[in-house]
């Protein structure tokens, strides 16, 4: 009997019914428009098949060839968050009527991912502080590009202008999307904008910015309202919970990353990018986008909606190729939000400012370590070290400790540092003390 | 099912002050707040039990079809088993809890898993080399025609090469993804057996020619056999060829793309690769190129040095498409799905969907017509025509809605858009014969209601949660949001 695969429908028997009926020898057959010479079945570099037990092995193995993680004593921000990931969320999520339905394009039978997007979006608003939210991007950088091309289509200017203090893993994904359109982005540091009327489609600003401080929000969206551009502002949503709304300082178009809400850290990915507006722009939103209708029986019910924007409907001239919304992460987060709760998202969000305070006061305090930020911030800040970070974060490894990120390149022995509710006060003692015998 | 009429959302639910997780104190002295001008005075969210939480996820996870609950004979989106072990190894803590701007010494084995997964797709597609980088199908598009253009841009500063071409039969991601990229796009129409119509291609064959984005085996589930005429005819016209890895599903292990004649070509791990479609991502669209564009693939990409593995740009690089690697979870699972079936499995897997494709198509071609019927074969799905039924005033929609109703999911609707009421059915390898005959059966029910009981069709479906829903209404009035005030 030839090999059987588990994952592979028909028996053998079965099999052979199909070419009977197809009367033909062998499935051979059904591959005869490729023309001859280019059938290749070499597969030389693929291993032979495993069983499950050994696919588990095998993975276990790699995996523990990787640092042995443990986020209570990693201090590494930057972008993606360690924080605690409640039960519900897992064990929810990774239901296989979740998991394994597709985008629900036939609303009778997805109401449950239609109705879970709704909530979503519904969360991003409030969060943000917006008037409507897509369903979700790929990701924090490239949903920031998105926005930068939302405010060019908005504007019809192909100009945009953009703090320095944004990350420059997000300058690098702003290029590689904007270049190809002919599309010039000017970095101005945060005290020298210096916007002409109608120059720029939009003024992107990072809240809190790369460096962890919150910049002059209501002061850079005047500047760029006077000069007839949009604001757009890529926000961490979580420091949204405890800071002012980038909706109230008036932003047009606010995006950001979504991981920090429930969504395991897991290398880089899968995340989610948010994306919200005001809703005069609504339809120059890129993504997929939920709303609330009736069914013919009259009863309220989701669908899909303004799908003319969409590259399935409009082709070249949809607002975004994006053909995905992440909702596997939506759906996480949604989990999240709804199991923390208002008191339980305050308190984290607390939680990670006051860790972050008391650890920026206790390292600082370290001789030769100086504090940065002179704005307020909320749990990144960045420490100018005695010595390089490289060292010192080759120390910390020793004693199993992850330092904060190496950011010589940009500020002199910079290491940014990041806290959240993972830490305990014993855990940040413990990296203030070994930051003491670094030296 | 659920009473839909009793679903409440979050809001509706949501009680003062409850919660639904307990969370550690803060134990660190309390610092100074900002000034209050800085800080949110409220914000509204839900506040619920656990239980609450519970209850309302698990309620709403059974309004939906899935792969697991359900035959999915979706066209075009390869809806095939997502194999549970996958999940399992990407959650294990040493790849899920690992930070991505952590030093490469210290996540070798990721790194590992990246660098042969990138081989694993390379040998696959034969091609040179793969960036994981781009985190869904439509993003590898983007990143495939981005180096399209960076390649003429360094070949010549003055460039003219600005046109794409795109068959009429292909996914709108593709021209979106050429638009994007600064590119004007042209239509091919296709020809009287649903191949591409080699007169206008050489037409449009000239110096303007950037390239063209082909899909193989095309959306109508055949495949061209004057593949390797049309890329030299691309090619030497001085344009390169792009490849839609969506039907891959059709070709893996029976014949390489890179050997075709293909310049770089995207894959989908969701589809072809058994990643978990999750309601609508996150899904990962490796991009595979041949030798004339390694050096322009999007970073990062894993090479190996004397058995260390590290991150690399190349040197003409189109950049980064996201802030980090891409969606590594995706990947992991793919990799598992690759080494389970070995070299052996795959070429069965591509055996598999086509055989069950092409019965499909000759039991149901009496009932439906095929939207190219000259063709004696398909591969990996058939796409199916309501033009008969239409007679009896019944749509292509109305059967699928229908569909619905006898526990399946519709088959892709009126796509591709050169089909009259198009039905689109891709089977896949992981049904058996068994499910293929009472998905048939039902197929041949209600090519029967059509004929005899059409109003059940207008009506339908009738057994799902909601009927059928005001689209207008959703469009002309949004409503996006729960209100809070």
């Amino acid at each position: 009997m030839a090999k059987q695969f588990p994952y592979i429908g028909n028996s053998e028997i079965e099999q052979e019914a199909i070419l009977e009926y197809l009367g033909i020898k062998s499935a051979e057959d059904l591959f005869v428009d490729i023309p001859k010479e280019y059938r290749d079945s070499n597969l030389s570099e693929i291993p032979s098949s495993i069983s499950e037990m050994q696919l588990v092995e095998h993975l276990t193995l790699l995996s523990e060839k990787n640092i042995n993680p443990n986020p209570s004593k990693s201090f590494i921000g930057a972008g993606a968050y360690h924080h605690y990931i409640p039960s519900t969320v897992l064990s929810l999520a990774q239901r296989g009527e979740f998991l394994t339905s597709y985008t629900p394009y036939q609303a009778e039978v997805s109401q449950g991912t239609l109705q879970v997007t709704y909530e979503l979006q519904s969360l991003i608003t409030e969060l943000y502080g917006m008037d409507v939210a897509n369903a979700g991007m790929y990701e924090g950088g490239s949903s920031l590009a998105e926005a930068a091309l939302m405010a060019c289509r908005v504007k019809n200017i192909y100009k945009v202008a953009c703090l320095s203090t944004i990350a420059p893993r997000y300058k690098e994904v702003l290029r590689s999307y904007l270049a190809p359109q002919s599309i010039e982005i000017v970095f101005m540091d945060t005290n020298d904008v210096d916007m002409k009327k109608d120059e720029y489609a939009c003024l992107i600003v990072q809240y809190p910015n790369f460096y962890g401080s919150i910049e002059d929000m209501r002061a850079l969206s005047d500047t760029a309202h006077k000069s007839n551009s949009l604001f757009v502002v890529s926000a961490d949503p979580l420091a949204a919970v405890m800071y002012k709304a980038p909706g109230d300082y008036g932003a047009d178009i606010v995006v950001g990353e979504g991981q920090g809400l429930g969504i395991p850290i897991s290398f880089g990915g899968p995340y989610i990018g948010l994306f919200a507006c005001k809703s005069e722009y609504l339809r120059q939103m890129p993504g997929r986008i939920v709303g609330k209708t009736v069914d013919k029986r009259g009863d309220s019910a989701f669908v899909l909606t303004l799908q003319t924007r969409e590259q399935h409907i409009r082709r070249e001239r949809a607002t975004s190729n994006i053909c995905t919304s992440e909702a596997l992460m939506g759906l996480m987060m949604t989990i999240y939000v709804a199991t923390l709760g208002k008191s339980g998202l305050q308190q984290v969000a607390s939680s990670c400012f006051h860790n972050a305070h008391y650890a920026a006061e206790q390292i600082s305090q370290i001789d030769g370590f100086e504090l940065i930020n002179s704005q307020p911030f909320f749990n990144e800040f960045v420490i100018a070290c005695p010595i390089s970070p490289k060292i010192i974060n080759k120390k910390l490894i020793e004693v199993g400790i992850i330092g904060g990120l190496d950011i010589s390149d940009q500020i002199d022995n910079g290491i940014l540092f990041c806290f959240t509710e993972i830490h305990s006060k014993e855990s940040i003692d413990s990296l203030v003390d070994n930051l003491k015998h670094v030296n | 099912m659920s009473e839909y009429n009793k679903m409440p959302l979050l809001m509706d639910l949501s009680r003062k002050d409850k919660f639904g997780v307990s969370l550690s104190d803060i134990d660190v002295p309390l610092s100074e707040l900002p000034e209050s001008s800085l800080l949110r005075e409220d914000i509204q969210l839900p506040e619920l039990s656990q239980l609450d939480v519970v209850r309302y996820f698990t309620n709403l996870s059974q309004m939906n079809y899935s792969i697991d609950t359900q035959f999915y004979p979706l066209g075009s989106c390869t809806m095939k088993y997502n194999p549970k072990i996958n999940d399992q190894l990407a959650s294990l803590k040493g790849f899920s809890n690992i930070h991505p701007l952590i030093e490469e010494s210290l996540v070798q084995g990721s790194l590992e898993l990246m660098f042969n997964l990138q081989s694993y797709l390379s040998n696959i597609s034969g091609m040179t080399a793969t960036s994981l980088s781009t985190m869904a199908g439509a993003q590898g598009e983007l990143a495939g025609v981005l180096m399209i253009k960076a390649f003429h841009e360094k070949q010549s500063n003055s460039s003219k090469r600005n046109v794409i071409l795109i068959p009429d039969s292909a996914h709108g991601t593709n021209p979106a993804s050429a638009s994007m990229a600064g590119f004007s796009v042209k239509s091919i129409p296709s020809d009287q057996n649903g191949n591409m119509d080699i007169d206008v291609l050489k037409e449009n064959a000239n110096e303007n020619l950037a390239g063209i984005m082909l899909t193989l085996p095309s959306t109508l589930g055949l495949f061209d056999n004057q593949i390797v005429d049309i890329c030299n005819i691309v090619h030497e016209a001085g344009g390169l060829v792009y490849g839609d890895g969506a039907n891959m599903n059709a070709w893996m292990g029976q014949t390489k793309l890179g050997d075709l004649g293909f310049d770089v070509i995207h894959i989908n791990l969701h589809k072809t690769f058994s990643t978990p479609h999750g309601g609508g991502g996150p899904g990962s669209g490796p991009v595979c190129v041949n030798d004339t564009l390694l050096n322009y693939l999007p970073g990062p990409v894993v090479q190996r040095n004397s058995n260390v593995y590290e991150f690399v740009e190349m040197p003409d690089t189109i950049g980064h498409l996201g802030a980090f690697h891409g969606n590594f979870g995706v990947l992991v699972r793919a990799y598992c799905y690759i080494r389970a079936l070995g070299k052996e499995g795959i070429p069965e897997v591509s055996k598999n969907a086509v055989m069950n494709a092409n019965y499909i198509m000759n039991k149901l071609k009496h009932a439906y017509d095929i939207g190219f019927d000259n063709r004696s074969i398909c591969m990996h799905e058939v796409v199916f025509t309501a033009r008969k039924q239409k007679q009896n005033g019944v749509k292509g929609l109305d059967i699928a809605k229908r569909l619905l109703d006898y526990g399946y999911h519709a088959p892709t609707m009126y796509f591709p858009l050169i089909v009259d009421e198009a039905l689109m059915v891709e089977p896949t390898e992981s049904e058996s014969k068994n499910t293929l005959d009472k998905f048939i059966d039902a197929m041949l029910q209600i090519a029967d209601e059509c004929e005899n009981n059409s109003e059940l069709l207008h009506e339908a479906p009738h057994n799902t949660p909601v009927q059928r829903l005001d689209e207008a209404l959703a469009a002309r009035q949004p409503n996006l949001k729960w209100s809070t005030k």
